[in-house]
């Protein structure tokens, strides 16, 4: 079983790179399609487990002690496999 | 004057901080992470600069969780003086030492230049010896400075005096380098004995260095 982590700067906190990502696509032609793009990252962590609410439960602690810095961030956490 | 110096893997200025304290006249012991207790006679604990487990996941994000943090927290509890130079101020923003984050500047460069300062509040443990409104220039060094506090943070701040530091020109108007929330270089907690800030005055000492204006801010860390 594994947990996908994505991790990103919550709305309303400026995303600088998700900026000038946009800017950068906007200059490559995809002007009329792009609205909006923000930035995060992906964590994947391979579990001993079975169980996916206990795994979730777990996985949430990690996110709030060290996954994510909650001042800034948001994050969602998926039990596949 | 005991200071203690902490160091994790890939701090980098624990050695130029050891060497400025001492210039003052200061006994400097380096402290490496792993140990438990720092020494108990530290009259000030200082987190340098650096890139602490090579800033990976967030600037300062692994090192809050390393052993000697827990003496930390209780030195700054205890009333203890904690100064955090840089990546020292990430760790302290990371263990809620300090209030806010800190995000990557917002040209999404690493800034490595002289910058001047402005003195914003002197009415406390750190900056004693400046005079408000003074404009210094001490250089800095960092990709992950550009300070976020949400608007209630912010007016907590500026209400107990708890921003020292801002950026600014060399006239002393306010100047927005890396994206910082208010132009803030430099804050302290609410009791006034924790101080974090992005410049680096340990490297502003000698007139060969073109400053020796982080002379006058290390001694004031000394009252």
């Amino acid at each position: 079983m594994k947990a996908i982590v994505n991790v990103g700067l919550k709305q309303g906190v400026l995303d600088d790179q998700g900026k000038a990502t946009h800017h950068a696509l906007d200059t490559l032609g995809f002007k009329e399609l792009v609205k909006n793009v923000r930035i995060g990252k992906q964590i994947i962590i391979e579990l001993n487990s079975t169980d996916e609410a206990a795994a979730k439960e777990e996985v949430t602690k990690m996110c709030e002690k060290l996954l994510a810095n909650t001042v800034i961030e948001d994050y969602d956490i998926e039990i596949v496999g | 004057m005991k200071i203690s110096v902490l160091q994790f893997p890939g701090t980098n200025c624990e050695y130029d901080t050891k060497y400025a304290f001492e210039q003052l006249g200061c006994v400097v012991e380096i402290i490496w992470h792993k140990e438990k207790q720092i020494p108990s006679d530290t009259d000030l604990l200082v987190i340098p600069g650096g890139f602490s487990y090579g800033d990976y996941l967030r600037s300062g994000a692994i090192a809050r969780f390393a052993n000697i943090m827990e003496s930390v927290q209780a030195y700054a509890a205890n009333g203890g003086k904690v100064l955090g130079i840089c990546n020292g101020f990430q760790i302290l923003l990371e263990a809620g030492l300090l209030p806010g984050a800190m995000k990557r500047n917002d040209s999404l460069h690493f800034i490595s230049k002289y910058h001047t300062l402005k003195v914003v509040n002197t009415d406390n443990k750190f900056l004693s010896l400046m005079k408000k409104d003074e404009v210094v220039n001490i250089p800095v060094a960092h990709h992950d400075g550009n300070y976020y506090i949400d608007a209630l943070g912010l007016k907590e701040l500026e209400d107990n005096n708890q921003i020292l530091l801002k950026y600014c020109d060399k006239n002393g108007t306010l100047v927005n380098m890396n994206g910082s929330v208010s132009n803030i270089a430099g804050i302290c907690n609410k009791e006034k004995n924790v101080f974090g800030l992005m410049p680096h005055p340990e490297r502003a000492i000698e007139e060969l260095l073109s400053s020796v204006d982080g002379v006058n801010m290390l001694k004031g860390f000394l009252q």
